[in-house]
């Protein structure tokens, strides 16, 4: 926006289920103040105007994704959208599509998180008892790294699944956050676990559907990509069909070094709480 | 395992589709510069040039080949746009028969056609040469 404005419009949708029998647009107006983000102007409509308005936040800085809303037509996560970077002083609210709606701009995201626990987000090992009990850290390479790093940037908001086209019309398609962070741990060396994700990936809830819109690598405010992601698993799973791919996790564990002492003044590590985790 | 044997086979059948869409490109516009298809010269579908191709074994299996990767590849496709409608799981049911049916019925038809060519080329070119 070219001037800076003096006022603000908020146009909200509400909709409480107990009460309303479809959602309604509710219109206020504030003054502007420098550095106003869109969840600034909603605390401020909750204290000073509607005090039943519902949404989910927590953090304000864009890290605990929870505070995803569709703004001006685009899912964003409203904390980290300033009034000023949507070029209007007009501001349209509502919850994200793609998810049915608890209350006003809250969603709910369950179906995006039944999907993303069905693919098994976490390291699975081969050898179980290092990874219940592990002996020390595993050696990566940084090229190896890289290939699941910025995957694993992903805070779960929900602003893929709600740009996503083909999620919208086929809710037995898994989604870009599920699959992306499949996909996370498929290329991450410590993982052996791409044969337990096959099952399902394989079938109908894998990344077939996809035909690469790219709205959900658009949309991500955490400049995640999950549409290469996607693309990258269709050619991992193809290998597979086509026994070339390699399998199990070649990561080592990298034995203490001999003779390292610790210096005086530091704590000993908690011990690792994923040995009280039930095996799977 | 269905979907990622499907989905394999879909990318397989669309590198045939450019193998042997590029050689008809090649065929049918290239003619000019590579007129080894088109012996009798002139326009390659002139009728000399296409009796010429229609009696090789080569061409026979070709077409085959491509009309099954053209129909594997189109109806596959076909099946991921209308599944994305999101429809009943019987009418997925019926359109999976539908789609399958229809493929080996058209492929079978093809398949038909392109031998018949390939027979009443050869014998038409024994004919006349008796």
């Amino acid at each position: 926006m070219t001037n800076t404005p003096t006022e603000v419009i908020f146009r909200i949708r509400r909709f409480d289920p107990a009460v309303d029998g479809e959602p309604h647009w509710e219109e206020h107006r504030l003054s502007y103040t420098a550095g106003m983000t869109v969840l600034d102007g909603l605390r401020k409509i909750k204290e000073t105007a509607s005090p039943t308005l519902a949404w989910r936040s927590s953090c304000r800085m864009g890290v605990c994704g929870s505070c995803g809303m569709f703004v001006n037509g685009r899912p964003r996560l409203a904390c980290n959208t300033q009034v000023t970077e949507l070029d209007t002083n007009l501001v349209l609210v509502a919850p994200l599509p793609n998810f049915t709606t608890i209350r006003d701009l809250v969603p709910d995201l369950m179906p995006m998180f039944d999907a993303h626990v069905a693919l098994h987000p976490y390291i699975i090992r081969d050898d179980v008892d290092e990874q219940y009990g592990p002996a020390g850290e595993f050696v990566q390479s940084i090229h190896e790294v890289e290939q699941y790093l910025q995957f694993s940037y992903c805070i779960k908001c929900g602003c893929c699944m709600a740009a996503c086209p083909t999620y919208a019309t086929d809710p037995t398609y898994s989604g870009p956050m599920p699959l992306s962070q499949a996909h996370r741990y498929n290329v991450d060396t410590r993982d052996g676990g791409f044969k337990a994700r096959r099952k399902d990936l394989a079938g109908e809830r894998g990344p077939w559907r996809c035909h690469y819109a790219g709205e959900c690598s658009r949309v991500c405010p955490k400049g995640v990509d999950p549409a290469k992601a996607i693309q990258l698993m269709k050619r991992e799973l193809v290998l597979d069909y086509l026994h070339l791919l390699r399998h199990g996790c070649p990561a080592k564990v990298v034995p203490r070094p001999a003779g390292a002492t610790r210096r005086d003044g530091i704590p000993d590590a908690p011990a690792p709480t994923i040995a009280n985790a039930p095996r799977m | 395992m269905r979907d990622q044997r499907w989905w394999t086979w879909h990318v397989a059948a669309g590198l045939v589709i450019l193998v042997f869409l590029g050689l008809h490109m090649v065929i049918m516009h290239l003619d000019a510069v590579v007129g080894i298809f088109n012996p009798h010269g002139g326009h390659p579908i002139e009728w000399a040039n296409v009796v010429e191709r229609a009696k090789s074994a080569f061409f026979m299996v070709t077409y085959i080949v491509l009309l099954g990767a053209a129909l594997f590849h189109g109806l596959y496709g076909l099946r991921n746009i209308l599944f994305e409608l999101n429809p009943a799981s019987a009418l997925k049911r019926g359109l999976n028969i539908i789609l399958v049916a229809g493929g080996f019925g058209l492929f079978a038809l093809g398949t038909w056609a392109a031998w018949q060519s390939f027979v009443l080329a050869t014998t038409h070119v024994i004919a006349h040469t008796l």
